[in-house]
C-alpha cells in the first residue's frame, strides 16, 4: 500500500487544489466507487462523519444530494452537480452547501470539481482538480466541515475494517 | 479588516514580493524596481504583508529593509498539512472498499 502514489498541493495563483492517487485495483471499481451512491457512502465521509446520499442521478445536469452526519447526530447538506460525464474516464461537477432542501447556502464557497480517471498496469490513477474562487474559500472548507473530524487515527480505522470484513 | 496569511498570498504582486525578500533583505525601493507598478501600489502591498506578519523591518541607516518572517509562512504549510490529511483519510478508506471489492472478484 505504501508504495501507492499520493501527490497533493495546492496551486496558489489558481486558488486549486491539485490531488493525484493510485489505487490498487482496476478502473471500473475506482470509478464505480465515485459514481455510485452505495459506494461512495463507504469511504467519502472522513470519520468519525457518516455521508448519507439522499438522492442521486449521476447523468450530466443531475446531482448528488447528500449529508455528512456527525456521531452526535448532527447533519449538514452539500450538493454535486454534474456538469460533464465522460464514461470511465472523466468527470466535472459543482459543489456546495446546501440546507436540508437542497437550497445553496450561499455563505458558504462553491467550487468546481474535475476527476480524471486512467489505468496502467492494473492499477488506477486518480487526478482530481478542485477550482475555488479564492484561498480564503479554501481555508473556509477546512475550518467548517473537518476541524475535529481526525481524532481516528488510521490504525482504529483498519482494526474496524478488518473486524466488518471477518 | 481581518487580515491573514491568506489575503498575503492571494495576490500575485505580493507572492512575488515574498520570493524577492525570501531571498534577501530589500528597501522598498529595491522592491519596486522589480515591479512595472507605482511606489504607491507597491507600498500598499508591503503594507498589507506587514499586516499580516510575514514582513521583518530593519533600519539601516536612513534606509528600511524589509526580510521575510519565515516561522509565519510555515503557517500556510501546516493548513496544507492539514487538509492533505483529509484526503488521505478518505483515500485509504477507499482502499479499504476496494480491497473488498477485489476479494469478492477472486
Amino acid at each position: 500500500m505504501n508504495s501507492l502514489l499520493f501527490d497533493f498541493q495546492v496551486d496558489e495563483s489558481t486558488n486549486s487544489v491539485l490531488i493525484t492517487r493510485e489505487f490498487d485495483a482496476a478502473l471500473s471499481f475506482v470509478w464505480d466507487a465515485f459514481t455510485k451512491p452505495e459506494m461512495l457512502d463507504q469511504w467519502w465521509a472522513p470519520k468519525p462523519l457518516i455521508s448519507k446520499t439522499k438522492a442521486m442521478n449521476f447523468e450530466v445536469g443531475g446531482r448528488r444530494f447528500y449529508s455528512m452526519v456527525w456521531p452526535e447526530g448532527q447533519e449538514f447538506w452539500g450538493i454535486e452537480k454534474y456538469i460533464y460525464i465522460n464514461p470511465k474516464a472523466c468527470y466535472k461537477m459543482l459543489t456546495s452547501f446546501t440546507d436540508n432542501n437542497e437550497n445553496i447556502n450561499t455563505e458558504f464557497p462553491t467550487s468546481e470539481w474535475e476527476l480524471n480517471f486512467s489505468e496502467l498496469n492494473g492499477r488506477t490513477k486518480l487526478s482530481i482538480i478542485i477550482k475555488h474562487k479564492t484561498l480564503a474559500d479554501i481555508e473556509k472548507l477546512i475550518q467548517m466541515g473537518f476541524k475535529e473530524g481526525f481524532t481516528m487515527t488510521l490504525n482504529e480505522l483498519e482494526i474496524l475494517l478488518i473486524n466488518s470484513t471477518n | 479588516m481581518r487580515r491573514d496569511i491568506f489575503q498575503a498570498i492571494a495576490d500575485p504582486t505580493r507572492r512575488a514580493i515574498i520570493v524577492l525578500i525570501a531571498l534577501q533583505a530589500m528597501t522598498p525601493n529595491a522592491i519596486a524596481e522589480n515591479f512595472n507598478t507605482t511606489r504607491q501600489a507597491v507600498s500598499k502591498h508591503l503594507r498589507i504583508l506587514t499586516e499580516c506578519e510575514l514582513l521583518k523591518q530593519e533600519q539601516k541607516g536612513r534606509e528600511i529593509y524589509y526580510s521575510l518572517e519565515v516561522e509565519k509562512m510555515k503557517e500556510i504549510d501546516k493548513w496544507i498539512e492539514q487538509f492533505r490529511k483529509i484526503w488521505e483519510n478518505r483515500f485509504s478508506q477507499l482502499d479499504n472498499l476496494l480491497t473488498t471489492l477485489n476479494k469478492n472478484k477472486k
